[in-house]
């Protein structure tokens, strides 16, 4: 139970540099006449490791705190409204022409996120219940999907439309260390602010009342989630696009491991989210695809469906 | 002490004054929707009365701060839940949480005295799910003991026990009294607040209906003017038993 963490620690010590080694040039340690191989290495290959790690631990930790709020474990990040919040506004940087600018797209898809987040707050109440807030993410979701779906049915040009659709199939090619100084910080503070929920979180496990009679003030439990999963999910959304079913998947794998306690979920999701997502880009990158290189977001969803799946058969024989 | 003065909720509570003592196993009975379960969220600091207050050792509830509050009074809701497929002794843990900053060992000691309390050791690694429904309850409250509350605040405890674990609840929840807690119970069962109870509450419509020991409060005439029914109280005292002629 308590080595669950420096187990997934030692699985990132591996795949770290094994990740760094692999793509279409294969680097090989021990023969360093590869050609570009600093270039490749330090350009290439380790912002993009950072970015997956940053993304993956962000994705991993909403989710675990998502599931501990709805009491759920069906529950995802994407509930909230966040991430399509984030994706509305980067198809807006595509649709007005502002996304070949530098720092242009993350921008606006930060801005969506915090829109996204601000509309949750207002609605959300003063009560502070878990059901109404629910709803609340699920009719922001709904409404910046319809924009999204308006903005591309109106792109202005052919090319702007397959610029958006392919960004909305997250991936994590071609990615700088500019987006890595734009995710890495964000995702930290966010998580910063879910392992501050993570005690509340855990007395929502005896329910919404008894969680009050413990001292949980659900008011505050809520802003804290709104900052920590917007500022996770958004800058996931913001610099790799939608990358869906890892908030979902992560704290299932991860939950026997534990206690089972929300909070003793959060950080090793984190991890493990971070490791799933740098061994699945990886695995993209290798992957040999007639079109070039298969996207993060499609290979998850591919795997995650499947999953999901599973999980619905396994809880329906729980039931039964 | 433990009181309420004058508390209201619209449509729920009229003006209802309780005095609760430490030591002290209390009942609140009444037909359903008279405002047990409103007051005792009330007396809980759940439920914020429109008019009149609650004061804990004569500070208002909501001038409190959340967590002193919680550390001072416990409470179980009427149906419990737990979300995930926690063991014993991580659920009795999270009774810990309003206490922040407290040593270690100290916490580990108040969870062994709930599970100590309520008799679990032989339980304590095993998940929620698989517990029997009178273990579960002996779990969930020992949750609410590991806080170490000065008062223990349930909402029908003992409904959905069998009759052995039902004894076995409230003498342990006795044993809580004896040791200077205050105990305040939603009952539904006359008979049950009738032999264990110290006091009970009668509530009527929102509005306090009798106040004073079992006998004096639950007294034929009493029922018949709350609950519309002629029963009779039979058998020896602490012993009695509720008969409704047909």
């Amino acid at each position: 139970m308590t080595r669950t963490i420096p187990l997934l620690l030692a699985g990132l010590a591996l795949a770290v540099p094994l990740s760094l080694l692999a793509g279409r040039v294969w680097i090989d340690p021990f023969a360093p006449e590869t050609r570009n191989a600093a270039v490749i290495l330090m350009e290439l290959r380790l912002p993009r490791a950072l970015l997956a790690l940053a993304v993956g631990a962000g994705l991993g930790a909403a989710g675990a705190a998502m599931q501990g709020y709805l009491r759920n474990p069906l529950a995802d990040p994407g509930l909230f409204g966040i991430a399509p919040g984030a994706a509305l506004g980067a198809v807006l940087s595509f649709w007005t022409g502002y996304a070949a600018a530098p720092f242009a797209l993350p921008l606006f898809s930060l801005v969506g996120a915090a829109g996204a987040m601000a509309l949750l707050s207002l609605i959300a109440g003063r009560e502070g219940g878990v059901a109404l807030f629910t709803l609340a993410g699920m009719m922001i979701a709904s409404l910046a999907g319809a924009l999204m779906s308006l903005a591309i049915s109106l792109a202005p040009t052919p090319f702007a439309m397959s610029e958006i659709v392919t960004w909305l199939m997250g991936a994590l090619v071609d990615r700088s260390w500019r987006e890595v100084w734009i995710a890495a910080p964000l995702t930290l503070l966010g998580l910063g602010f879910l392992l501050v929920a993570a005690r509340s979180l855990d007395a929502l496990t005896l329910g919404e009342a008894a969680a009050r009679s413990l001292g949980v003030d659900p008011r505050r439990l809520q802003m804290l989630l709104i900052a920590g999963v917007g500022l996770t999910v958004g800058a996931g959304v913001a610099v790799a696009g939608i990358i869906g079913f890892v908030g979902l998947i992560v704290p299932h794998l991860v939950r026997p491991l534990t206690d089972r306690r929300p909070s003793s979920l959060i950080v090793p999701s984190a991890l493990a989210g971070a490791l799933l997502l740098l061994v699945a880009d990886c695995l993209c990158r290798v992957l040999p695809l007639a079109g070039g290189e298969l996207r993060l977001g499609i290979a998850l969803s591919l795997i995650g469906a499947p999953f999901f799946l599973h999980l619905l058969l396994r809880m329906r024989r729980g039931l039964a | 002490m433990l009181e309420a003065r004058a508390v209201t909720v619209r449509e729920r509570l009229e003006a209802v004054d309780a005095v609760l003592r430490p030591g002290e196993v209390v009942a609140i009975c009444g037909p359903n929707g008279a405002g047990k379960s409103t007051l005792l969220s009330c007396l809980a600091g759940l439920l914020a009365p429109d008019a009149g207050e609650v004061l804990l050792g004569g500070t208002s509830l909501s001038a409190l701060r959340a967590y002193e509050r919680a550390q001072a009074i416990g409470y179980l809701p009427q149906s419990p839940e737990v979300a995930w497929d926690v063991s014993v002794e991580t659920l009795v843990s999270l009774g810990r949480i309003p206490w922040r900053g407290v040593p270690r060992a100290e916490a580990q000691g108040a969870i062994e005295n709930a599970i100590a309390a309520m008799e679990l050791h032989e339980l304590r690694h095993r998940p929620v799910s698989r517990l029997s429904g009178g273990e579960k309850a002996r779990a969930l409250m020992a949750r609410v003991l590991a806080t170490r509350p000065r008062w223990l605040l349930a909402d029908e405890p003992l409904a959905n026990l069998d009759l052995a674990h039902a004894a076995t609840l409230v003498a342990m929840l006795r044993r809580q009294a004896g040791e200077g807690r205050g105990v305040v119970l939603v009952l539904h069962d006359l008979a049950a607040a009738m032999n264990h109870a110290d006091r009970v509450i009668v509530l009527d419509r929102g509005r306090l209906a009798a106040d004073g020991t079992p006998a004096q409060a639950l007294a034929e005439p009493v029922i018949e003017r709350v609950w519309h029914a002629k029963a009779r109280w039979l058998g020896e005292p602490g012993q009695q038993a509720l008969s409704l002629p047909g």
